[in-house]
């Protein structure tokens, strides 16, 4: 709630700039000068009500926490759960109909009598674009928030309260977390797009340093680091756009950028690319994904998860606002650059995952953790072929395969939640999960087999069909070789895990029965895949349509 | 919309499906009862395909038939396109009755041991190896042919790595990222089609014969085709996969990797390359043939040099080999671009599945009567005298090498025989000179073809019965080996000596697919 309004009214003071000599003092000037009437937004409930239902959840969980009794805190979980489930059924209304904005420019526009900031300037927009990233972060924190309420309650019980998860912290910060990456997709304009970025982060440190051990610490401190120097760069970059330009809104920086005087030239170019090296970092893209592994393994498994779908999705949807709307004019170098990006990404990614040995400890979590990377670079395939067709179409690529790879990440992590609580989390010990938990195995190799792209993982076949042919529609063949060579990479790795689900059992049978709410995340993923499997369209659609 | 080809997916589909449901119990009980599923699904299956046949418009076998045509998936493109015509019904029937004669096989014979799973998921994989392989013969659409295409790997990778033998997961290994490699290579090529011409649609694309591809697009897109097939199929020089594949994998999955498997990589060539980009097919073609002749003569001295006394030679491995080189007249005929020639290939990849199944079947049976596959272990010093010890096999054993060499009146032959004629008188436009040579290469390739298959004949067949042997008493020919491989030999024969059951059905439909419109 809090960020939603106050990154929406940052830009309400900005002035509509040409000029270079604009310095901040001047965004006083139109405030004074304005009728007071016409500050008052109206604004448009609906269109906010996603992420404001979220962050209301949240502040929701912090009070209940408080007024809670320690048996009691279980609550906790299943209230975060509806609230998520509420907010995504928020989206729905959004999904037909126009396209919904507000928080515009419109009033002041007028007001001020400036002629360059074309009307529709609005810090929100809830198209088809921000839906899509909106379903993906709440519903990715949905299945998060049910994958968690066994590890809460497991790990609050086991090392007793001091040391173990503090639920209501958890809960609180997930939401948080979630706030902010719904926030993020919808927002237009760069101040919105970065305090949502921060609102999506800082909770995220927290979580995963909230276990409070070792592993933990140094995870959340790598995690730390390396995100606060990407936002240091990327505000640096902001910076030298917004002087450069003008302006925050990425519709108007585009205008800016394309007739921005010479001598400012130089500063565009540096800020726009010091603010997609700040978006590199948050996506992990290579040379910037080093942290991902550890932070990964010492994080709770949920979080892991959360981290590898929901992070990811995050920094990607700033990326592409940013990219399109924002430096569409230098289309062709960011191409290049993102190209070559995603090129070293799912290399690096795909090579160190198949370095992974088995019977290292953590190998499971660490060979998704490194499989992400690598899918990262996917990712980023359609967003560099977007700046070389002239128009936002590829886009659509990337927001169905990131759907259909937050779905079976999702739930491959779901089951290295159940099977670690039993045996560990090293590759190894999954030899024989077939002979022991027959559907949890057999969840797992489809799973596995989706994020590979082999039937009978039909959906993320699919998904990588239309990567791939975003990346041939804008003439990028080598592209296109490159992350071919890389799927028969990832494949070796995949299929090795899921040939060891099915090898003889070592050991003796276990009759533990799965907690619920595990057992309902593999289903519900499980059951999402496999509809989507039968039924691509449903998924594949946003790649066909306009989404901006 | 008609409900034979979706029937056909979606039986063996469920019967993968109902494998996963509890059997009972009793483990022994349970595997007894799936494997019984698995004839009866199959055999199923071979009905309906038999009824396709018979119900087959054989006047107009040009004309896509049972066609079913659905949306799928609008936002790529991508239509559920079902039909079959004269070059794919003979696969799909060829496709049917292996795949049942398998689950008939393995209902006595099924590999067994340490490590080795249940008979359930045995089933489970060969009834959805045998969807893709009815899918890949069946469907009309570039996106669904690639998926086809791909459905096929893991049932096989996990057929040859838990039921093989000897480095089966190295083996398997290889297989999958080798086609795999290949296919999304081939992908490529489909989706820069798809995205120049607007449509995936075999038909349209078939009917528009090249137009609206420009030369550089259908170069582009016949190379990264032609790559994808050629590993599939395979032509030497990227066939390295298919020897360790096939000594690793099960008789089973031996049979249906030769008789099926590498038919998809030909069916493709003839099916998507000829009709879709002429003219960048036409650029690649004298390429294509040279592989293909040496591809040949590669095969048969591969063979050669397993036959030979001392060579430690396994007859799987040998089997491979010659499946390199009888591939080789296959990609030949498909090389010249001539309806003589296609008609050959097409011929020669029906007959390569009856006999070298067939030959697997054998290898696969003399390999557990004996323990071991070893050509040097088997003869000993005079030979393995299949002859004085298991006549029955013996004799099957020489029929199937004699029609592989391509004796006159029994399938081999005719096939060969068209893809040579092909070449010896290419389409206009392609070097008459060095399809000539190519045709006397593959000519030089039958010769040694029938050295090596004589000296296998030789060395398995004959011999002294009464010499020491690795294991003293061989069983003669079984029941259930009898049901599996006689309707193999006997089409072998029919095959043989009425050709024009199989090129009746695929000449109209080859010049249809040559000429365009």
């Amino acid at each position: 709630m809090l960020p939603t309004l106050l990154g929406s009214h940052l830009p309400l003071g900005q002035p509509a700039m040409t000029s270079s000599d604009a310095g901040p003092l001047a965004a006083t000037s139109p405030l004074a000068a304005a009728d007071p009437g016409s500050l008052i937004q109206s604004i448009d409930w609906m269109a906010i009500a996603p992420p404001l239902i979220a962050a209301l959840a949240a502040i929701a969980v912090l009070l209940a926490d408080l007024f809670l009794p320690a048996g009691r805190k279980k609550a906790l979980g299943w209230l975060t759960v509806g609230g998520l489930a509420l907010a995504l059924i928020a989206l729905l209304p959004l999904a037909h109909g126009d396209v919904r904005s507000t928080f515009c420019l419109r009033n002041v526009a007028a007001a001020t009598d400036t002629a360059t900031i074309n009307g529709g300037a609005c810090s929100y927009v809830a198209d088809h674009f921000a839906l899509a990233f909106q379903l993906l972060a709440l519903g990715g924190a949905l299945i998060v928030a049910l994958l968690s309420v066994h590890t809460v309650d497991e790990e609050a019980s086991i090392s007793g309260s001091a040391a173990g998860l503090p639920a209501g912290e958890y809960w609180f910060l997930l939401l948080s977390s979630a706030t902010g990456a719904a926030l993020l997709p919808a927002s237009r304009d760069l101040a919105t797009l970065i305090i949502a970025l921060e609102v999506a982060s800082l909770p995220a440190f927290a979580l995963v340093g909230l276990r409070r051990d070792g592993r933990g610490a140094e995870a959340a401190l790598k995690f730390f680091l390396s995100s606060v120097t990407a936002t240091a760069v990327m505000l640096f970059g902001v910076s030298f756009v917004y002087a450069a330009t003008g302006s925050l809104h990425l519709s108007a920086v585009a205008d800016g950028l394309t007739h921005a005087p010479a001598q400012l030239k130089p500063l565009a170019e540096a800020g726009a690319a010091l603010t997609l090296v700040g978006f590199a970092f948050k996506v992990a893209a290579v040379p910037f994904h080093f942290w991902v592994p550890d932070t990964y393994t010492g994080a709770p498994i949920p979080i892991a998860g959360y981290l590898s779908v929901v992070g990811k999705a995050t920094g990607l949807s700033g990326l592409a606002l940013v990219t399109t709307l924002a430096f569409r004019p230098y289309g062709h170098t960011w191409g290049l650059a993102l190209a070559v990006l995603a090129a070293l990404t799912m290399t690096a990614g795909n090579v160190a995952a198949l370095r992974q040995r088995g019977s290292t400890a953590h190998s499971a979590v660490r060979l998704l953790a490194w499989s992400s990377v690598g899918q990262a670079g996917y990712l980023l395939v359609p967003l560099a072929a977007a700046g070389y067709a002239d128009a936002a179409e590829p886009i659509g690529a990337t927001v169905a395969y990131a759907l259909i790879y937050g779905v079976v990440n999702l739930g491959a992590f779901a089951v290295v939640a159940a099977v670690g609580r039993g045996t560990g989390s090293r590759l190894d010990d999954y030899a024989g999960l077939f002979a022991r938990r027959r559907w949890t195995a057999l969840a797992l190799a489809f799973f596995l087999l989706c994020l590979a792209g082999l039937p009978p993982g039909i959906v993320g076949l699919f998904g990588k069909v239309v990567v791939f042919r975003a990346a041939v529609d804008a003439g990028l063949g080598w592209l296109a070789v490159v992350m071919a060579v890389n799927v028969v990479i990832a494949l070796y790795y995949y299929l090795v895990w899921t040939a060891k689900l099915f090898a003889p059992a070592e050991q003796p049978l276990t009759d533990r029965r799965l907690p619920a709410p595990l057992a309902a995340t593999m289903g519900l993923t499980a059951v999402v895949a496999v509809v989507l499997s039968v039924a691509p369209q449903l998924v594949l659609q946003v790649a066909g349509g306009s989404l901006f | 919309m008609n409900a034979v080809l979706i029937a056909l997916l979606l039986l063996p589909l469920l019967g993968a499906a109902a494998t996963l449901a509890p059997f009972g119990a009793d483990p022994e009980a349970a595997d007894r009862r799936a494997l019984r599923l698995g004839v009866a699904v199959t055999g199923a299956v071979l009905l309906l395909t038999v009824g396709l046949a018979v119900g087959f418009d054989h006047g107009t076998p040009s004309r896509m038939q049972a066609v079913t045509d659905l949306r799928w998936i609008p936002a790529v493109n991508v239509r559920f396109h079902l039909g079959v015509d004269g070059i794919s019904l003979p696969l799909i029937v060829l496709t049917a009755l292996l795949t049942f004669l398998c689950a008939v096989y393995s209902t006595k014979r099924l590999p067994s041991g340490e490590g080795t799973p249940s008979a359930r998921s045995f089933t489970g994989l060969l009834l959805l190896l045998e969807v893709g392989m009815l899918a890949t013969f069946a469907v009309l659409d570039l996106v669904l042919f690639f998926l086809a295409f791909e459905i096929v790997l893991i049932p096989m990778y996990f057929l040859i790595a838990r039921w093989g033998s000897g480095q089966r997961v190295p083996a398997a290994n290889r297989f999958i990222l080798y086609t795999l490699l290949g296919s999304a290579v081939m992908l490529l090529g489909f989706l820069l089609i798809g995205t120049q011409a607007g449509t995936f649609d075999m038909t349209e694309l078939a009917a528009a014969h090249g137009r609206g591809l420009n030369h550089t697009t259908q170069v582009i897109a016949a190379l990264a085709i032609v790559v994808g097939l050629a590993v599939k199929a395979p032509a030497w020089p990227l066939h390295s996969w298919l020897p360790d594949a096939h000594t690793a994998a099960p008789t089973v999955g031996s049979v249906l990797l030769a008789g099926v498997l590498l038919k998809m990589g030909t069916y493709g060539l003839v099916r998507v390359l000829l009709p879709i980009v002429p003219d960048g097919t036409a650029t690649f073609a004298p390429y294509l043939g040279a592989f293909a002749a040496v591809g040949i003569v590669y095969g048969s001295l591969a063979c050669l040099a397993l036959a030979r006394p001392g060579a430690k030679g396994d007859l799987k491995r040998l089997i491979a080999y010659s499946s390199v080189g009888h591939m080789g007249f296959v990609l030949l005929g498909i090389a010249s671009l001539t309806p003589v020639g296609v008609n050959g290939a097409l011929f020669a990849n029906i007959a390569h599945g009856l006999i070298t199944g067939l030959l697997f079947f054998l290898v696969g049976a003399v390999k557990d009567r004996y323990g071991t596959a070893d050509l040097d272990t088997l003869a000993g010093a005079t030979g393995a005298a299949l002859y004085g010890r298991a006549p029955r096999i013996g004799a099957l054993l020489a029929f199937a090498a004699v029609a592989s060499l391509g004796l006159p009146g029994l399938a081999g032959f005719w096939g060969e025989l068209l893809a040579m004629f092909g070449a010896f008188d290419p389409a206009a436009g392609l070097s008459r000179p060095a399809f000539v040579t190519y045709m006397v290469i593959a000519g030089l390739g039958t010769l040694l073809t029938a050295a090596y298959l004589l000296v296998v004949v030789k060395r398995v067949c004959m011999g002294d019965p009464d010499q020491p042997a690795v294991a003293a008493e061989i069983p003669d020919l079984r029941p259930y080996e009898a049901v599996s491989w006689t309707p193999l030999a006997a089409l072998t024969v029919v095959a043989g000596l009425w050709p024009a059951l199989l090129l009746g059905l695929s000449d109209p439909a080859v010049k249809h697919l040559l000429g365009g419109g």
